[in-house]
């Protein structure tokens, strides 16, 4: 870290912060140098952030009001949204935050995989990142069993029951993770308990995932390595925390939109029917966010097969720093990758669109090519890319692109106050 | 060029997500009516949640229930918006089980205000059984719990006909255009002047459907008058505080020869 040594004004500053560094680490965090050409895509991981607190805080007071049991879920769920004091808008908030969540999540991960941010030095961010969002599903997963809907029940159901496809101890862990020899009770409530415990795990790895990406600093839209502090950067504070408050103000506009006007489109109108194990509903679906996976899930013919698929479709991208070979780091100056990489978004977005749709004749079969497109995206065509690939010439700092060659000394200048600014 | 590249990006995004949650079940479109509780300032029409008591009481409730739904809820803000009066009457004429008293004896009185809704069965199945098998769901999130919302319990209230060629019915099975699969085993429940109304509307099928939707709608979403109200002072809040973001984050980027 590029700190340079700071001591507390205060007298009462200094002797604390001699015993417990925090005066240092807020200096830090204020001071800490930014790329100042950081766009838009760069301001939702402070979005996450709020989310995940968003999440606790509603999380923490719906836990109050809410029964952990398969005969009482259901109705304390209404009973939050009828008779609890707003909570109908701690419950919305709480629902839609999942989806708000994954949709910024998502923002984030293709952020990375267009500018090349998990290419080194950055891949214990990376790994740390891909964790989270193996933690993410998780909990927004087990959290979509709480309400004791049709849909949480057979979800669960048919999720818990990919465990059995493990050859030979497949059917006891099932048993062991149901507590049972169905979806019952004890389900709910070792459910209930982990959806709890997860979101402080999330908490714990971001601060991980926060103070790895505080050793390199951020990547930038250009992808060079840039001299911090210097006049291609710009303290974390004010301007990074304005232009992270501008963004995320217009993030809660689109969230509350949802949890205002249409509260229950994301999600699926089968949960509002109480968990019956004798009544399947007719297409068991899960949450949007998950879409994908299902549909790599159902594409391949073999149940054992289709949950390593599954998993490995997630796992890919933890060796995804040693999988991309190019030296380049942002798609800006990558012509070729750049196509695959919008090719590779629409992939998944098919996949996503598949797997709301029933697994049968021409959805089977774009699943299958999706899916193997997916796999091919990872392990041929960006081995591959980063050898054969020409990629176009590098500028030697952020400065340069921004100033576009042709001399200009009012910004000159005005670099130079920057700098003196800093200092 | 980028940037048309993003936002089609998202349009495509919001048409399979808006695509996924509808389904590929093929359906008649609904019967088109006019609900004032849609939109930015939506609200029930206060009579009409009244008729639809009415209705529900005097025809659904005699096989639905409403489990979730308390007498005090007809009187409270947001909904019908009985008198108080009104509600006590309407619950006074329902009579519960309760006890024990202080002899150990299990006694009935009339329902209170804060009872709630008496169903027509003691369980699920003797529901069953007084249905031909069917049970008739809980109305209480009934709107919720189906596809379409208000406009597919309107239009499954109003599709009842003849089945068309070739199709063949057994006993006490009903042919529906909007039910799932087209056949129900509930009646047609609604015909004109089934009943009259207390306020003298004319009670047609269709008006009689429209108010107990209304009224469905209402017990599905109890607080709705009060969640658009909210949104949308909280969404000119949050319009207002990010134009102030806005200028004030220019202000200090203009410090930097950078673009925001």
């Amino acid at each position: 870290m590029s700190d340079h040594e700071y001591t507390p004004s205060s007298k009462f500053g200094k002797w604390f912060n001699d015993r417990l560094p925090l005066l240092t680490l807020a200096n830090h965090l204020t001071d800490y140098p930014t790329p100042k050409n950081l766009n838009y895509w760069w301001t939702f991981g402070g979005i996450l952030t709020f989310c995940l607190i968003t999440q606790i805080v509603t999380g923490l007071v719906l836990a109050m009001h809410y029964i952990a049991h398969a005969d009482m879920a259901f109705s304390s769920v209404e009973h939050i949204m009828r008779d609890v004091n707003y909570g109908w808008l701690l419950r919305y908030v709480h629902a839609n935050g999942a989806s708000m969540f994954f949709l910024a999540v998502y923002i984030h991960i293709f952020r990375s995989l267009f500018y090349g941010s998990y290419k080194s030095p950055r891949e214990i961010i990376w790994i740390l990142g891909i964790i989270i969002y193996l933690l993410m599903m998780a909990a927004a997963f087990m959290g979509y069993v709480l309400p004791w809907g049709q849909m949480s029940f057979w979800g669960a159901t048919v999720i818990t029951n990919l465990f059995s496809a493990i050859p030979l101890v497949g059917e006891s862990i099932t048993t062991w993770l149901w507590g049972g020899y169905s979806v019952d009770n004890p389900t709910l409530t070792r459910f209930f308990t982990l959806h709890y415990l997860i979101p402080f795990l999330i908490l714990g790895l971001v601060v991980l995932h926060i103070w790895a990406l505080h050793v390199p600093g951020n990547n930038n839209p250009v992808g060079i390595d840039i001299k911090k502090p210097s006049k291609d950067t710009v303290p974390f504070h004010p301007y990074i925390v304005i232009k992270d408050a501008f963004a995320l103000l217009m993030f809660c506009i689109v969230f509350a939109l949802f949890v205002f006007y249409q509260p229950n489109i994301l999600g699926h109108a089968d949960n509002y029917i109480e968990a019956d194990p004798l009544v399947t509903p007719a297409h068991i679906v899960p949450e949007w966010y998950l879409l994908p996976f299902y549909a790599i899930l159902r594409s391949v013919p073999d149940k054992l097969m289709g949950v390593v698929a599954m998993l490995s479709a997630i796992l890919i991208l933890a060796a995804l720093p040693w999988l991309d070979t190019s030296k380049v780091r942002s798609a800006v100056f990558r012509p070729l990758f750049r196509q695959f990489y919008w090719i590779l978004v629409a992939d998944v977005l098919i996949l996503g669109y598949v797997g709301a749709m029933p697994a049968e004749g021409l959805y089977l079969l774009i699943a299958r090519v999706a899916t193997a497109y997916y796999f091919a995206h990872f392990l041929i065509i960006l081995p591959v890319l980063g050898w054969k690939e020409k990629t176009t010439p590098l500028p030697l700092s952020i400065t340069e692109p921004v100033l576009g060659g042709s001399p200009n000394l009012a910004a000159a200048r005005s670099d130079e106050k920057i700098e003196k600014t800093i200092k | 060029m980028s940037k048309l590249k993003n936002i089609l990006f998202v349009l495509i995004f919001s048409i399979i997500v808006l695509n996924s949650s509808n389904s590929a079940e093929k359906s008649p479109p609904f019967l088109e009516t006019k609900w004032t509780f849609k939109g930015l300032f939506g609200k029930f029409d206060r009579a009409s949640l009244q008729r639809g008591y009415q209705v529900y009481t005097e025809v659904c409730a005699s096989c639905h229930s409403m489990k979730y739904l308390t007498y005090r809820n007809l009187a409270e803000k947001g909904g019908p918006e009985f008198s108080e009066a009104e509600a006590k009457a309407i619950a006074a004429s329902f009579e519960v089980t309760d006890g024990p008293d202080s002899t150990g004896e299990m006694f009935v009185r009339p329902a209170k205000l804060s009872d709630k809704f008496v169903m027509p069965y003691a369980n699920e199945q003797e529901a069953k059984a007084a249905n031909g098998g069917a049970y008739p769901p809980d109305m209480s999130v009934l709107v919720k719990a189906r596809k379409g919302g208000a406009d597919y319990i309107y239009s499954l209230l109003l599709g009842y006909s003849e089945p068309p060629e070739g199709v063949e019915l057994d006993d006490g099975v009903y042919y529906n255009k909007y039910m799932y699969g087209n056949k129900i085993k509930m009646p047609a429940p609604l015909s004109d002047d089934l009943i009259e109304y207390t306020d003298g509307t004319k009670a047609t099928a269709e008006q009689m459907s429209k108010d107990v939707t209304n009224f469905l709608m209402w017990s599905a979403e109890p607080h709705l008058e009060q969640r658009h109200k909210t949104g949308f002072r909280v969404i000119a809040y949050l319009i207002i505080l990010t134009v102030l973001v806005y200028f004030t984050m220019k202000k200090i980027w203009s410090r930097v020869e950078s673009k925001v």
